[in-house]
């Protein structure tokens, strides 16, 4: 993975840096010394890391806007990070950067039940969110699985999913207003409490554009009332394209499940292995979860068991309990904790059309063989969401850049049969010199202009998103 | 008038033009021609693309009637989640409404507190932009966040970026039952603005339950009607839990099959204004704000959509509703009125400088010879 060289001149510069952030922001919150930036030089995809010049962790708007105008007048590029979570390299620094975290922010400012919002400082964590209203019958819909550690910043920078999108949507639907600083300082307000922005969708257009068109302080979000509850339903099948097929009649029955989760029979054996759930060894495992009252759950769960054996399944288990619920749950939530027990592992994260499934199930077996690294798969059904968790071994020089290579080509083979190269980890670092394979030079051309527009200096984020070559001319100007 | 037959055309007709574009669909949308551009319809660009209903995804290209996708998505039992509104009876105007007018003006209707709005099921789209290059953005997949979201900014941006060629949906199964329940909302005092928060608060009661309401209104009257969709079971048992919640606020009453789909046919393309004298703004606040929106414009005829968030707004022509609703979050569209008042008000909500620093530089950017709809959006 390449990053673009480091300006020297910013470097040298350090001291001098330092001393200026340090007259905008509390002395704490300047952090410089070596050991202490350790722990901003990565995110989730660790293996890639460097140091970046300094970190900032300001407290309020103000202070944002006070760092930026700074770094814009001197030149310096500007890393934003919320919780470090990400799996894309999103928030990896470069050794001329400063790192902007917004940890710090993590207030709620305003919970309204009457309008069902909430607004909130963005470095708040997405399930503390729901936390703040969760007692009075209320939740924040978008639930990525790193949902405990994961900030609202970071959610928005990449327009966070996750397992119940289906029926709820992702952050970029739940979204109703920001303040966002840009890198000049301006701050911007858009959106409010209303459901429609007025204007072009700008708002649009920040969800998911990865910490480069600005940094967003405080988000008003949508809360929706909780299901009175919730139950599902675990379906075994001998083969990939039934289980497509299942799903695939589910939906059109007109039934709209909150989440349709999928696990092929590598990844089966190794949960059973690791969590003991009791899952059956098969093909292709469905887990359906319907939402509602007992009665339309109920109702919901029978036209879901009805069309599932027409398909004759070779075991289907509604849950009747919460325990039942639990246990049907348990082994896909260790799913890449059991993998990881087995190697380190690369989690991908292409979306193909749900249609597509066997053929595309079928070639990553292929591809497995021919790269001699296995690999499992877990899958968002309903949307289409991969996520195949390649095996390799880190220490095992070679390994890693194999495990790449297998996963680029699975990557080409979503966008070859019309999906995309991510779902909701977003582009970041990792799958930048990707971008080539799904969109044509002017369609990124375009995409280029949008950055120009928000951030005329290239600044922000820089060397993300976006293949260095097609930007090169831009970050170098 | 500019009548590309495809892709091609079209980019052919955007490079090759050398002044103004006034670009429609079906041309059912207005508002007023503010330009005396050339004319170029993408009524000629027809035709679905790609229907899979067991993936969910319907793609077409721009110019297909609203009609035809819809009676394709009804054979296979699904639909628009968003239920756009029909602007012809508003607008008094004629033709057939195009999918990608729709989604220019990113048309939603009373589904949108529910489902999300034209833009949140909009997944993909092909453009022409300014330049006259083809571009496109997001794709026919429901998950996608590669690249930046130009899915929806071009959704509700009224050509202003580009020429929409090709759209692509994320639908839903239609439901298999619905039924309505309206509420004559009383209280003690009988005054109007009091009574419309009262019906506003009926509205935020069952949108802060469990019983996924899929429509939440009040009429002229100032009675709240509320709707629930899905399986007969299912649907039984919401509107009796509902029914209860909505006791306290007035009589309720309940509405069925054709009978309920046809009142939210009114609402959706806002039949109570159809025909009147008056002009037509289109509010957008929190619902909490709409009392305080119903007491600035004492003498209006008003309907609340969305919980009470969305307010058609019928006045005396040439009103300032916006002027009149200053310092209330929000924004006030003029959908209809004499070009003289388009003119002078302005059709859409002025933006704060910064913000409308951002627009006029993406504008620049997609459109840089600014012929594409200039004016349209202000």
């Amino acid at each position: 993975m390449d990053m673009p060289i480091p300006d020297a001149g910013i470097i040298a510069r350090k001291a001098q840096i330092v001393a200026l952030l340090k007259q905008v922001l509390p002395a704490d919150a300047v952090i410089h010394e070596p050991h202490e930036t350790k722990a901003y030089e990565c995110d989730a995809l660790t293996a890639y890391r460097c140091p970046p010049l300094c970190v900032v962790l300001p407290s309020s708007t103000e202070q944002v806007a006070a760092v930026l105008r700074l770094c814009h007048q001197q030149g310096v590029p500007v890393v934003p990070r919320g919780s470090g979570t990400s799996l894309a390299g999103g928030a990896l620094p470069t050794a001329d950067c400063v790192v902007l975290g917004v940890a710090r922010m993590n207030d709620v400012i305003e919970t309204d039940y009457d309008n069902r919002f909430i607004r909130v400082q963005t470095g708040r964590t997405n399930l503390s969110v729901t936390g703040a209203v969760e007692e009075d019958g209320f939740f924040y819909a978008p639930d990525p699985s790193s949902q405990l550690a994961c900030a609202i910043a970071g959610n928005i920078a990449m327009n966070s999913g996750g397992a119940h999108c289906l029926k709820y949507g992702v952050t970029t639907n739940n979204l109703l207003g920001v303040t966002m600083v840009l890198m000049d300082g301006t701050v911007v307000d858009i959106g409010g409490a209303h459901l429609d922005a007025g204007g072009l969708d700008l708002l649009g257009v920040i969800c998911g554009s990865e910490g480069q068109l600005g940094v967003v302080t405080e988000a008003t979000l949508r809360i929706l009332p909780k299901p009175e509850g919730a139950r599902p339903v675990l379906i075994g099948f001998d083969s990939n394209e039934v289980a497509g097929a299942c799903v695939s009649d589910i939906i059109k029955a007109g039934v709209l499940p909150v989440a349709i989760e999928f696990m092929d029979r590598p990844c089966i054996r190794a949960t059973e292995a690791f969590a003991h759930a009791g899952y059956p060894d098969c093909e292709a495992l469905l887990i359906i979860e319907v939402e509602g009252s007992e009665a339309e759950i109920a109702e919901q769960l029978a036209v879901i068991s009805d069309i599932a054996r027409r398909h004759n399944p070779v075991e289907l288990r509604e849950s009747q309990s919460a325990e039942q619920s639990a246990a049907i749950w348990k082994g896909r939530k260790s799913a890449f904790g059991a993998m990881g027990q087995i190697n380190d592992y690369m989690c991908l994260d292409g979306t193909i059309p749900v249609t597509a499934l066997p053929h595309v199930l079928r070639r990553i077996g292929e591809m497995s063989k021919e790269y001699g690294l296995d690999v499992g798969n877990v899958f968002h059904a309903g949307d289409g969401n991969m996520h195949p968790l390649i095996l390799f071994d880190a220490n095992k020089p070679g390994d890693l850049e194999k495990c790449e290579s297998f996963g680029a080509d699975i990557l080409r083979l979503c966008v070859e049969v019309g999906g995309c190269l991510t779902g909701e980890h977003g582009v970041g670092i990792e799958k930048r010199d990707l971008m080539v394979n799904q969109y044509d030079p002017v369609d990124l051309e375009v995409q280029l202009r949008v950055k120009d527009v928000f951030d005329p200096k290239w600044l922000l984020n820089p060397a993300k998103v976006f293949p260095l070559a097609s930007s090169q001319a831009r970050r170098a100007a | 008038m500019l009548t590309p037959r495809d892709e091609a055309d079209l980019a052919e007709a955007v490079r090759g033009a050398e002044g103004p574009l006034w670009i429609e669909g079906g041309g059912t949308r207005g508002p007023v021609r503010a330009t005396n551009g050339t004319r170029l319809s993408v009524a000629g660009l027809t035709g679905i693309t790609l229907y899979e209903p067991g993936a969910l995804t319907l793609v077409a290209r721009a110019g297909t009637p609203l009609a035809e996708v819809e009676a394709a998505l009804a054979v296979e039992n699904q639909r628009l989640p968003f239920e756009p509104m029909d602007h012809r009876g508003l607008l008094g105007s004629r033709g057939e409404p195009t999918i990608g007018g729709m989604v220019a003006a990113n048309v939603s209707g009373p589904r949108r507190i529910q489902a999300g709005a034209c833009r949140d099921s909009l997944i993909g789209v092909r453009f022409v932009d300014g330049r006259g290059d083809v571009v496109k953005n997001g794709g026919r997949v429901m998950k996608n966040v590669t690249g930046y979201d130009l899915v929806k900014l071009m959704a509700g941006s009224f050509g202003t970026l580009g020429v929409l060629s090709e759209v692509a949906f994320k639908v839903l199964p239609r439901t298999a039952v619905q039924h309505t329940l309206g509420v004559i909302v009383t209280d003690d005092a009988g005054n109007a603005s009091q009574n419309i928060g009262r019906a506003i608060a009926a509205l935020s009661a069952v949108l802060g339950s469990p019983f996924d309401v899929s429509g939440a209104a009040i009429n002229k009257d100032g009675n709240a009607f509320v709707r629930v969709e899905g399986f007969a079971a299912s649907v039984e048992y919401r509107v009796a839990q509902l029914k209860s919640l909505l006791g306290r606020f007035g009589a309720v009453r309940g509405l069925a099959g054709e009978a309920s789909e046809a009142l939210w046919r009114k609402i959706r393309d806002v039949g109570a204004l159809h025909g009147t004298d008056h002009d037509v703004w289109r509010i957008s606040v929190k619902p909490g704000d709409g009392a305080a929106v119903a007491a600035r414009l004492a003498g209006a005829e008003l309907l609340f959509d969305w919980g009470g968030g969305l307010i058609w707004a019928g006045v005396a022509a040439g009103s300032d509703v916006r002027g009149a609703l200053a310092g209330i979050s929000g924004h006030a569209t003029l959908v209809r009125a004499a070009p003289e008042t388009h003119a002078a008000l302005g059709t859409f909500q002025p933006e704060q400088a910064p913000l409308a620093a951002l627009t006029a530089g993406l504008r620049a950017q997609f459109d840089p010879r600014g012929i594409l709809n200039p004016g349209r959006m202000g």
